[in-house]
């Protein structure tokens, strides 16, 4: 069974129809990318899936369990988490905490043991500890783990968002251009860290992108978006060489 | 190895800075026993000393709305009010049936600051949904309503029970051996005097263990993370409300317990213009910015400095308040000019963010 399964999905912002009978299907453990010109309603797309945005028509179902119409804490809870555009990280708090915030559901305890420093307190907090430098690790953060996140360089910080996402425990990691503003070396490396991600946490991974390296380097599949409808969906290559798309992207 | 070694460095960070917070709090309280043992401290000074911790645990719990959950509030002293009068009522309605002094404090401290909380989460349920200047407003607005409110309440005990009433003192129809309690804007009198300075400094104590351990917990790091990103905040499936709601309204509750020990230093307790005002409330934020904002050992220190600041300068008269000013605008200058702060980054080694956290 597909991990994620979307139908006719449709929202309109009054007469603006912005995504318009979507509709796609990810087996699990996929490297999906969602491309298309700026405007096409691909950043919409993720506010629907995780709750920002109510749909007007159309379902999701996310491992076989609808999630359609669901708040965002309770989409992030049924294992759904991403990263933005506009990087948002807790800019005041440090790197572990960061990612230790992202570990908060599933490491629970009241907040009167946290208070009076119960025993709960300190078994939980270096469970929480462990498992946070666990993650860090994975993206090389360990050494700036005190470090405020706002401190960090631009490359660090689009990593921490991804560490700080996987630590809620997704079946599903959303990244919303996540190579956007980073150097060709820094892209480079950020496709290793994503397909050791999917590969490490056995994750499947749907992802806006505009650089193309990235995209054709990475995805297996593809879905186009123009104007909030589908263009083209397939394999990365056939899709890339539609001239359909091809026409969308650089124009007749 | 070294990995674990740069852990308990950084565990005992934190650890080291709260310690020398609970450390400052101690050391004056130590200083001011010695100075009254001694014969140095004047009585007017005498009567400083609970104001001071009142201040103080209202610093603290102002800081926890303002820095941690970075939300504005312009109402801090009608929580105060609610606190003073709750316990102030329970205080006095009891004052036979419950003879021993120390329990019966310590179950008004405990009355005010669920009393503070309950208005706390009255307030914040609608009132958390709205954002900034709103918030502002609709906080500064409780601030004032509570203390008219309180001004038009008659509440008398006689035989047959309590008697409410928002008329005057004669429609609560009291029997014979009636006793008026809160006699609308004439308050109450006669509420024992129970606050002491080593109790203030007790409850100044309890007050930054709750707050400091609080900001370092779970819930403390979700609290932060609705202040610097709500939309990331609820992304990663952190509940906004519940954790907006808890921080204000345990800074509801602490506010409650200044009050507590603000109604049970004076014998006659009423609610004006000067005490619960938005006046005070603004004094308050002033000690907060002042200090620091999420700086809570900060808060505190500005509190008790500009607590002492007019009284010291009473000798100088005329010029005590232009004084007051100038020290305000010059503490303003050196907590939060970019250049200052620079420098005492080079000079103490430490980042301005790195102290902030304490």
């Amino acid at each position: 069974m597909a991990l994620l399964e979307i139908k006719n999905l449709g929202i309109s912002f009054g007469g603006l129809r912005a995504v318009d009978d979507f509709s796609i299907t990810i087996e699990k453990g996929r490297l999906y990318g969602l491309i298309g010109p700026n405007g096409a309603g691909k950043t919409t797309i993720f506010n629907l899936l995780t709750g920002v945005y109510k749909p007007n028509a159309g379902t999701i179902l996310l491992d076989g369990v609808p999630i359609t119409g669901k708040k965002t804490v309770e989409i992030n809870n049924a294992g759904i988490a991403r990263t933005f555009q506009n990087i948002r990280l807790f800019k005041e708090l440090t790197v572990l905490d960061n990612v230790k915030t992202g570990l908060h559901n599933r490491y629970p305890y009241g907040t009167i043991s946290g208070i009076l420093r119960l025993p709960k307190y300190f078994d939980v907090e270096k469970q929480m500890d462990e498992k946070a430098e666990e993650l860090l690790s994975v993206f090389d953060l360990q050494a700036e783990k005190n470090t405020l996140a706002a401190n960090l360089p631009y490359g660090k910080q689009r990593k921490l968002e991804i560490a700080r996402a996987l630590a809620t425990g997704p079946k599903l990691l959303l990244l919303d251009e996540p190579a956007a503003g980073m150097n060709p070396n820094e892209t480079t490396e950020l496709m290793d860290t994503i397909r050791f991600v999917r590969d490490t946490f056995d994750m499947t991974i749907l992802l806006i992108e505009h650089d193309m390296k990235l995209v054709s380097g990475i995805c297996e599949r593809l879905t186009v978006l123009n104007f909030g409808q589908v263009l083209a969906q397939g394999e990365t290559a056939d899709v890339l060489n539609d001239p359909e798309v091809i026409k969308a992207y650089l124009g007749e | 190895m070294g990995k674990n070694a740069t852990k308990k460095v950084q565990m005992s960070k934190t650890f080291k800075s709260n310690l020398i917070t609970y450390g400052i709090v101690i050391l004056a309280f130590i200083l001011v026993q010695i100075l009254i043992t001694t014969g140095n401290v004047s009585s007017l000074m005498k009567g400083l000393l609970v104001p001071l911790c009142i201040y103080s645990i209202m610093a603290i719990s102002l800081n926890l709305t303002v820095g941690i959950l970075g939300e504005l509030s312009l109402g801090h002293a009608g929580f105060m009010c609610v606190g003073a009068f709750a316990s102030s009522l329970f205080s006095v309605c009891m004052l036979e049936s419950i003879p021993n002094t120390g329990i019966r404090f310590f179950l008004a401290i405990l009355i005010g600051a669920a009393a503070a909380a309950v208005a706390g989460m009255i307030v914040g349920i609608p009132v958390l949904r709205l954002r900034g200047d709103y918030l502002a407003i609709v906080t500064l607005a409780f601030g004032e309503i509570i203390k008219n409110v309180v001004n038009v309440i008659y509440i008398g005990k006689d035989s047959n029970g309590i008697h409410i009433s928002m008329k005057n003192a004669m429609a609560l129809n009291l029997a014979d051996d009636g006793q008026i309690i809160l006699n609308g804007a004439q308050g109450i009198t006669g509420t024992p005097k129970n606050s002491t300075f080593t109790i203030g400094i007790i409850l100044t104590i309890l007050t930054l263990i709750i707050v400091l351990n609080l900001i370092h917990s779970r819930s403390g790091r979700a609290i932060m993370s609705v202040r610097d990103n709500r939309i990331a905040a609820e992304s990663i499936g952190i509940n906004i409300t519940k954790y907006k709601l808890m921080a204000f309204s345990i800074s509801a509750s602490l506010a409650g317990v200044a009050g507590v020990l603000y109604s049970h230093n004076l014998s006659s307790l009423t609610a004006t213009q000067k005490n619960f005002g938005y006046n005070q409330s603004i004094m308050i934020l002033v000690f907060v910015v002042l200090g620091g904002i999420g700086n809570i050992r900060g808060s505190m220190i500005a509190a008790v400095i500009l607590t002492l600041l007019p009284e010291l300068l009473r000798g100088l008269n005329a010029y005590r308040m232009l004084i007051y000013a100038i020290i305000l605008i010059v503490l303003m200058i050196f907590n939060w000019s970019p250049k200052l702060i620079d420098f005492r980054k080079r000079y103490f080694h430490k980042s301005r963010a790195e102290r902030e956290r304490v």
